[in-house]
């Protein structure tokens, strides 16, 4: 059953339109409609916010400001879970970033609210702000630490004198824009309250976060929230920490004493959610003339806000990648006034990934390397920052099954040499490393004298595959029919993960849900023989001496409590090769294939484990080639803030030559089923591999990402 | 998680706030039970009657209401999906007279007797449509939020296709149309798939088409 592709057990529901997204649940009966009112400015202070017209509206039944929102508690950055934090709404006159809601207008129905608060008289006073990085970088601090605890630097050797006295140095700037996740279904949240108990369906990646920042902003016992997030329609980072909308629904609920629904428009998922950092970022390479690195430095300055840091870990990305005595990793941010930094899926990866493995490419060029031979002449024997042996390392694997694959022998090594009509054609490599995190996660699993089995978890399924995974695990170790299997994901009262993100999910849940079978297994047969049974003694057994069934408990520890943490260093790996053509006329790029290697431990579903790579792989193409937010320099607003201004990948951008290949194998150091994540993998190097393919075709290396038309087009040869 | 049965019948609940009717297509006498639960509010109220999937419905509600939110706020279908509320991702695509819109740029009432088909309405009481089955084996979606859509697109899609109308990636406008990856791709492209199961929605659509039966 493991390993299996096995079709999503919740496809029926997902197909046919029965699956419910929060905003979607009726629950609680007819909802009335919460709308949110932006500022139309990003710095200042609300001078008049003239409420009387709205107030008087048809439908309307109560509108929300700062003068008379709920006492809610307070922005608190210091608080270690960081997605339980507070988010508190309406906090004074002041306006901090474009966009940030003034009021929420609560009618019976949407067009009511949303009308009512185009009634809304607002004025501003507003300041000077900062809202680009490139202007404001000299400003730049460094952070106590970088997300997820990593460290802020990292110093071995001395670069500088390593630079200096090498034969051959890159030292180049890239630049990354600002990304939104922009999942398609937008921020959402159903709530209601019975008695004090809040009841809500929010949009949400993790269950656990979402009921502690409710009780810390609403300020009631985190046992008095409950929330059930059973279907959630992407999230990407983005629902990691619930917004506005949620607040909104959870405090109007209470003031009219209904169930209310808020939903963030997609544009105001262009200002309330939480942004992927803008980054400067400087690599540094330096190599002996025969390709060895003797040293390698990572500088990063991305935008953040004074409101709460958000240190996007990007400078992370080099220091488990190659070897080199002479290092340095330093992440700095310079506080701007935009909305706040957020996870956005391939946190650190995706932006580093696409500076680093662009500069590598570069290398090769200087030294007239293969890009592959490059990386394996640089790999390294043991994790040259922390000095432990890898749990394992695929890397080299990944780049030459990748390279057989491809057929990277037919690469041209000269830039710029392969022409077809007007076309120029290039293919490109890049590395892909992503560290491997682990969060204490317990789950049950319950089997019932009709040998029925329930699996019970608060984590969910983003689109990650959880429903289906849990049962083939639950399945595997239990002997019995997957048909046989029911699992219960994504509510308060359920037992408690850290759900969604960070590539940790399936993990976590399928190692407590394979404890959790082990442990009724054991209630059954005792300690003597938990293994070694058939299928029939298990199901005969406990329906013959269990009348009530049988309960198992598993859990799995955080890493900061897993010995293997400390003892070995712990990653996915993979490899991406990508085939562009680049129009000579227009400097149009179109990636004409693709295929990605990856290695990531035991899988747990061959099926949904390549769809979420073939899925990361795009994002990173769309790295390379398309995603960028558009910040107005004089105003702080996202000028491009909808779906079809900030451009995202469409079928046409993407060939149907697109593979993801999966090596076999087990992390027996990871965790008792070997596995890790690949969430974030197939956005891992991917952007960088489209950018080498480009410089490849072309012989032109855009440092400024995207790689859009203008920057190639000035650049280019002529056509003709 | 048991996949819950689609209750065809949530469509007759009435409204809620506004007035509205409901009649079953095809029985004698066209009994309609009017439903009157609050009095009505704010602009004028159009007296819309619609087709959904093979049920007549009648509401009187407020002019600015989209076809989108009648179908998911006033008639509980929510299978199709807001995804922009400003036609750019294509979640919201239903068929209206056996054409694909996008739901939410078009008001409920400017589509008095038309005939609309939502994601409810595309299985038949003997199963799902060949898109359904072809999306859940191909693995056609992760969050499946903008799969209805996917899938009503591709409905229609393979019928302009199957009548021969031409697309930006056709390449001879005199020759019988050949339903590439490129072509699905191209016809396919208003409707945005954050998770990116594009290659996979891709291979769901052509073993639809080769299969005939879509």
């Amino acid at each position: 059953m493991i390993g299996r592709a096995v079709s999503r057990v919740d496809g029926p529901l997902k197909v046919t339109g029965g699956a419910r997204y929060a905003y979607e649940r009726q629950d609680f009966g007819r909802a009335a409609v919460g709308f949110i009112l932006g500022a139309s400015v990003a710095k200042g202070r609300i001078v008049r916010l003239d409420t009387a017209a709205a107030e008087r509206a048809p439908g309307v039944l109560h509108v929300m400001t700062h003068w008379n929102a709920p006492a809610q508690g307070p922005r608190d950055g210091s608080l270690p879970d960081q997605f339980g934090r507070p988010w508190p709404v309406l906090q004074g006159e002041r306006v901090s970033w474009f966009g940030q809601p003034v009021a929420l207008v609560v009618a019976e129905t949407f067009e009511q609210a949303r009308s009512a608060a185009a009634l809304i008289d607002a004025a501003y006073e507003t300041e000077a702000g900062a809202f680009d990085l490139a202007s404001h970088a000299h400003l730049a601090y460094a952070p106590r630490t970088a997300a997820v605890g990593l460290a802020t630097d990292s110093v071995l050797g001395d670069l500088d004198a390593a630079m200096a006295s090498a034969d051959v140095t890159i030292d180049q700037n890239y630049t990354t824009p600002a990304h939104f996740a922009q999942p398609m279904e937008p921020q959402s949240c159903l709530a209601h309250w019975v008695g004090d108990d809040l009841h809500v369906r929010p949009s949400a990646q993790g269950v656990a976060g979402a009921r502690m920042a409710l009780a810390r902003t609403i300020r009631i016992p985190r046992e008095r929230v409950h929330v059930d997030t059973a279907f959630v329609g992407g999230g990407f980072g983005s629902k990691l920490r619930v917004h506005e909308e949620a607040v909104f629904a959870a405090l109007a609920a209470r003031v009219i004493a209904r169930a209310v629904k808020v939903a963030q428009t997609r544009r105001q998922v262009f200002t309330i959610t939480g942004r992927r950092p803008e980054t400067i970022q400087r690599v540094r390479l330096a190599a002996s003339r025969d390709g060895r690195l003797t040293g390698v430095g990572h500088d990063v300055n991305m935008q953040g806000t004074s409101r709460e840091e958000f240190v996007e870990q990007t400078a992370t990305v080099l220091r488990s990648l190659y070897a080199a005595p002479n290092r340095l990793t330093r992440h700095r941010v310079t506080d701007l006034d935009v909305g706040l930094g957020e996870a956005v899926r391939g946190p650190g990866e995706l932006p580093g990934l696409l500076a680093v493995e662009s500069a590598m490419d570069e290398l090769a060029h200087e030294l007239g390397l293969d890009p592959i031979e490059l990386r394996i002449l640089n790999e390294p024997e043991r994790d040259p920052e922390r000095n432990v042996p890898f749990s394992e390392r695929r890397l080299v694997e990944c780049m030459r099954e990748g390279a057989a694959r491809f057929g990277w022998s037919a690469r041209a090594a000269r830039p710029g040499s392969r022409r077809e009509g007007d076309e120029l054609i290039g293919i490109g490599m890049a590395a892909a490393i992503r560290m491997h995190f682990q969060g204490a996660t317990r789950a049950a699993v319950h089997m019932g004298r009709d040998g029925r089995v329930v699996v019970r978890s608060d984590m969910t399924d983003i689109g990650t595959g959880t429903y289906t995974i849990l049962a083939q695990v639950a399945a595997d170790a239990l002997g019995v029919p997957l048909a046989r299997v029911t699992v219960e994901l994504a509510r308060s009262d359920l037992p408690p993960s850290p759900g969604s993100g960070g590539s940790w999910g399936a993990s976590n849940s399928s190692n407590a849900v394979h404890r959790a079978c082990e442990s009724l297994k054991e209630k059954v047969f005792g300690s003597s023989n938990a293994s070694g049974f058939g299928r029939a003694d298990l199901t005969s057994v406990v329906s013959r001496r269990f009348p009530d069934g049988v309960e198992g408990e598993g859990s799995i520890v955080g890493m900061a409590d897993d010995p293997n943490y400390r003892n070995f260093s712990q990653h996915t790996y993979g490899a991406s090769f990508a085939e562009v053509a680049v129009n000579t006329v227009t400097g149009e790029v179109r990636l004409r294939r693709m295929l990605g290697v990856f290695a990531a431990g035991r899988i747990i579903n061959s099926k949904t484990t390549r769809s979420q790579l073939l899925g990361g792989m795009i994002w990173g193409v769309s790295s390379a080639l398309h995603e960028a937010a558009h910040v107005d320099p004089r105003y702080g607003n996202v000028v491009n803030g909808d779906l079809a201004e900030y451009v995202v990948p469409v079928h046409a951008d993407i060939p149907a030559a697109l593979e993801a290949v999966l090596l076999d194998g087990i992390d027996d150091k990871a965790n008792p089923l070997g596995m890790k994540g690949v969430g974030e993998l197939g956005v891992c190097g991917t952007g960088a591999a489209v950018a080498n393919a480009v410089f490849n075709a072309t012989g032109v290396r855009v440092r400024d990402f995207p790689i859009t038309m203008d920057k190639l087009l000035a650049a280019l040869p002529p056509a003709f | 998680m048991a996949p819950k049965d689609i209750d065809r019948r949530t469509i007759l609940k009435s409204c809620g706030v506004l007035a509205m009717s409901v009649a079953a297509v095809g029985q004698p006498g066209r009994a309609e039970a009017q439903v009157q639960v609050a009095p009505q509010l704010g602009p004028p109220s159009i007296a819309t009657r619609l087709t959904v999937n093979g049920q007549e419905v009648a509401f009187d509600l407020d002019a600015r209401t989209t076809l989108l939110d009648v179908l998911r706020e006033h008639l509980d279908l929510t299978g199709t999906k807001k995804g922009c509320d400003q036609g750019q991702c294509g979640a919201c695509t239903v068929h209206v007279n056996g054409r694909r819109v996008n739901s939410c740029l078009t008001l409920a009432a400017m589509h008095d007797g038309d005939t609309v088909t939502t994601i409810e309405g595309l299985a038949s009481p003997s199963g799902l449509h060949p898109l359904q089955r072809a999306f859940i084996e191909r693995d056609g979606f992760q969050c499946g939020y903008c799969t209805p859509g996917q899938i009503m697109a591709a409905a229609a899609m393979l019928e302009e296709a199957r009548r021969g109308a031409p697309s930006h990636a056709t390449a001879d406008l005199t020759a019988v149309l050949s339903l590439t990856d490129a072509e699905i791709s191209e016809r396919m492209s208003g409707n945005i798939c954050r998770c990116a199961a594009y290659p996979n929605i891709v291979a769901a659509i052509r073993d639809a088409a080769e299969g005939g039966a879509a």
